[in-house]
């Protein structure tokens, strides 16, 4: 039953992480390597909001999120843009700008013990006889509510139907008018969106490190490549293989091989199956 | 088997996300024909030597090549049996001489094992090569970069990629399209000679004029599937290919 | 209306050299062999004008600058971008201790370990090499890190204590020459290989044009592994280097930024040469080691510089001195 429970949030995590730069990727193949940035600088603003400028928990959050999502935009108006269409240096770019956020984040002073983030909800409580706090509780809510907003986002509203189609066939979504650069934007954005909504959901689980945006961000790669890249719903169904892969190392072998575990399952996938689990790419390639 | 019979296809099937790209066409192919392959724009001849040569793989069916069981190779293992082909899309080494678009088949193990590539110095088998099928060397032309070639050398060039594995089948791919009337007049006869160097082709064309001036027989394909199989002028005459292919009408124009 | 515009021509020479009749002076050998030469030079002299402790920055600037170019040969001329310049170093540096503790003396410790490293990191990369692009450059990048997590877990070749004790280069100069000399034998040989030997065409054809390959009758893998076990066997000799310099093997070996220092060298020298890497790889480790005064905050200054040269500047440096150098430029009226 422990291992369900705690599989179950370890997998949600997982694609709170992860979900965001799957998104980016399916809409716009930007890999937005500033994710693990994002992810980290949105719990440091929290922060600096609750505690510098002394603002309700909720508000503080609220700002921080915003900033995240035009920090986002930015990010794509001013640097990626200009390699559109080079995946190596849209890569380097974006690594490059999330390496600055990071690397400055710690020489400001961002580690050790002092910066944490209080839960929303403190204390905790018993589900089927496994004790587990409110954070959690809330996180794998937060993360559902997140799909499913994704799934009412790309169903229902304009903006998101044009972000599908540009996924699905550029020239054509381009030729029905749709501005390619306005959807990325907005798809970016989004990412950093959920990029900064994972943060304040998942930070207040332990300290704001800066080492932890580096983990999101091979998480989140190694996750979004596993499922097949530009594929969230394969980013799901991965997010909870490695998840309880994970959750299952730490139980039966010992708790130091979790990581090694997760790259095993990387490499073996993506031997396997070139194009990750629910890759449509390889089958497109070959057709050409 | 008869050990005329160079290509033997059976009943080769493919399926994209649900399209019948080819739907189990079978032919037999003697050594020394030509055999033509036409059909209309999306009809699957493309993706049928795709399936033949390896780069696609099969979803059923068989292909025999000289004997052997060929189905499953991987496509350089085919081509080094000494099934060639070319490519629709050619993408030479645009900054480089013409000539050193011909070096790396020189490496494959066949051409490796042929008398040529005993030879050693591969640049100058590669002009060899390239002269044969008409690149002047006087003129310089085997030694002008690949990016500054007109179209009907680069076919040739495509040509002369297949030509240096020493193969005794080519399946040419649309080798006439987008080429004018001059350059499609000195490619015919070339693929003549081709023919009587006894190389076995499979021309996959859309132009039906220049193909039955080389081609033998030919079969017809229509939605993936072989709707017609036979001489230049058993297609011809076929109802099948008409309706189809012409549309019906009167096609004698495509044949002027 | 008078326009001025700028306009490049090639120097007299450089139309020349790329036909037969290349040289016929003096002047015109210098203008061709000038570069290597001076590179030559450099490198030699550089060693004796240094400090004991910039000496050992130069010793392993050395090393990158052998992953750097690996690299560069890897993305630039075979199309695998590679990020497991760790994973190399790592290997070799292991194989090299290991050999070491058992009792093989370090003068052939290094060639093995580069022999059984490259044939090692070969053969463990072989399932990755029909995959593409980023997938190649993840899947690369997380073996080393793979390895790192691997060897604390199990406690095998010490864990995390690593292997202390090593035979150590006994003499300051034979470190500093030995990397010298192979920077030198790497540099010009990789650069005849993707140049002037018919098997560099070969690999650019495995980069731009797969299926013609394929369709040349060439085992597309093959090739690949063999460029692989190249590129691992520069990297293999760094790691072996690097732990003879210390007398230490640990999983610091596997360090990331082994694999990452390449690609910022191979992106600020220009992509797609061999000498871009070196260069690269020269002006960013020891500046790395200059700022590192200002602690985390260099890898901040090495960010922008990156990201600068990825965005606004993306010829890279080399490409931008051998234009200068090749062509002049001039004003003309329109």
């Amino acid at each position: 039953m422990e291992l369900i429970v705690y599989g179950i949030v370890n997998s949600v995590i997982l694609i709170m992480m992860s979900v965001g730069f799957a998104l980016v990727y399916g809409v716009s193949r930007v890999p937005n390597f500033a994710h693990g940035a994002l992810f980290i600088l949105s719990g440091y603003l929290t922060w600096i909001f609750l505690n510098r400028f002394g603002l309700p928990y909720i508000l503080a959050i609220l700002l921080a999120l915003i900033l995240i999502t035009i920090i986002g935009a930015l990010l794509y108006r001013l640097i990626i843009i200009r390699v559109r269409g080079m995946p190596v240096s849209e890569i380097i770019a974006s690594f490059g700008v999330g390496l600055a956020i990071l690397e400055y984040l710690r020489w400001s002073g961002l580690r050790g013990m002092t910066y944490m983030l209080p839960p929303f909800i403190p204390g905790s409580t018993n589900i089927f006889g496994v004790v587990i706090d409110y954070q959690r509780i809330l996180i794998v809510i937060g993360g559902l509510g997140l799909l499913a907003f994704l799934w009412f986002f790309t169903t229902y509203t304009k903006t998101g139907l044009a972000l599908k189609a540009i996924a699905q066939n550029e020239r054509a979504a381009l030729a029905l008018g749709i501005d390619a650069d306005m959807a990325a934007t907005v798809a970016v954005a989004l990412g950093a969106l959920f990029a900064g909504i994972a943060g304040v959901f998942i930070l207040p689980k332990g300290n704001i490190v800066v080492e932890m945006g580096y983990e999101v961000l091979i998480f989140a790669i190694a996750v979004s490549v596993c499922g097949g890249l530009g594929s969230w719903k394969g980013a799901i169904y991965a997010s909870f293989l490695i998840g309880f892969a994970q959750i299952l190392t730490v139980k039966y072998i010992a708790s130091h091989y979790h990581f090694v575990v997760a790259l095993l399952v990387i490499i073996a996938v993506l031997i396997t199956r070139p194009s990750g689990l629910f890759g449509k790419q390889k089958e497109l390639e070959e057709r050409v | 088997m008869n050990s005329d019979i160079i290509l033997h296809v059976e009943k080769v099937s493919k399926t994209f996300g649900g399209v019948k790209a080819v739907d189990g066409v079978s032919f037999t192919l003697q050594r020394g024909d030509v055999l033509g392959v036409i059909g209309p724009n999306g009809s699957g001849k493309t993706t049928l030597s795709n399936l033949i040569t390896g780069f696609v793989e099969k979803d059923s069916g068989r292909v025999i090549f000289n004997g052997q069981d060929i189905t499953r190779w991987p496509p350089h293992k085919i081509a080094d049996a000494g099934l060639a082909r070319t490519f629709q899309v050619m993408r030479p080494y645009p900054t480089l001489p013409a000539y050193k678009n011909i070096i790396p088949p020189l490496y494959s193990p066949r051409a490796r094992r042929s008398a040529r590539g005993k030879l050693g110095d591969r640049s100058a088998v590669a002009i060899d090569i390239l002269e044969e099928v008409g690149f002047e060397r006087d003129a310089r032309v085997p030694y002008k970069l690949a990016g500054t070639l007109p179209l009907g050398y680069l076919k040739r060039l495509e040509l002369c990629r297949c030509l240096a594995l020493q193969p005794e089948l080519i399946i040419c791919d649309e080798v006439f399209s987008g080429l004018s009337m001059s350059e499609i007049a000195s490619m015919v006869p070339l693929m003549k000679k081709l023919q009587d160097s006894g190389i076995t082709l499979i021309m996959v064309e859309h132009r039906l004029r220049e193909l039955f001036k080389i081609a033998d027989r030919a079969i017809v394909l229509n939605f993936g599937a072989k709707i017609a199989e036979g001489s230049p002028q058993q297609i011809f005459n076929d109802e099948n290919v008409k309706k189809a292919y012409f549309g019906g009408e009167d096609n004698t124009y495509v044949f002027k | 209306m008078a326009e001025l515009r700028k306009e490049r021509l090639d120097r007299g020479v450089k139309v020349r050299a790329d036909s037969i009749y290349a040289v016929s002076s003096m002047k015109e050998i210098m203008f061709l062999i000038g570069p290597g030469l001076a590179l030559i030079i450099v490198l030699l002299v550089v060693p004796l004008l240094l400090t004991p402790y910039w000496q050992r920055v130069f010793a392993i600037t050395g090393i990158y600058v052998l992953l750097s170019i690996s690299f560069g040969f890897l993305a630039g001329y075979v199309g695998l971008v590679c990020l497991g310049g760790a994973f190399f170093v790592g290997v070799g540096g292991y194989i090299s201790g290991l050999l070491n503790t058992v009792g093989v003396p370090m003068f052939l410790c290094i060639p093995l370990a580069m022999l059984l490293g490259g044939l090692f990191c070969t053969v463990a990369l072989l399932p990755c090499l029909p995959l593409r692009g980023v997938y190649f450059a993840i899947v690369s990048f997380v073996y080393p890190l793979f390895f790192a997590r691997l060897i604390p877990a199990t406690g095998w070749f010490g864990g995390t204590d690593g292997l202390p004790g090593l035979e150590v280069f006994s003499n300051q100069w034979g470190l500093l020459y030995l990397m010298v000399g192979v920077i030198l034998v790497v540099i010009f040989g990789i650069s005849r290989l993707v140049n002037y030997e018919d098997i560099g065409l070969v690999f650019r054809g495995v980069k731009d044009n797969e299926q013609a390959i394929k369709a040349s009758g060439l085992n597309l893998t093959w090739y690949k592994a063999q460029a692989v076990f190249i590129s691992a066997v520069m990297g293999c000799f760094g790691g072996a280097y690097l732990t003879h310099m210390y007398g230490w093997v640990g999983i610091s070996l596997f360090a990331t930024d082994f694999s990452i220092m390449p690609l910022a060298a191979t992106v600020v020298g220009g992509v797609g040469t061999i000498f871009g890497p070196l260069v690269g790889a020269f002006l960013l480790v020891p500046i790395s080691e200059a700022l590192r005064a200002f602690g985390t905050l260099r890898i901040v200054f090495y960010a922008v510089i990156l990201v600068f040269f990825v965005v606004f500047w993306t010829e890279g440096l080399v490409d931008y001195l051998k234009r200068k150098y090749e062509q002049f430029e001039h004003w003309v009226r329109v």
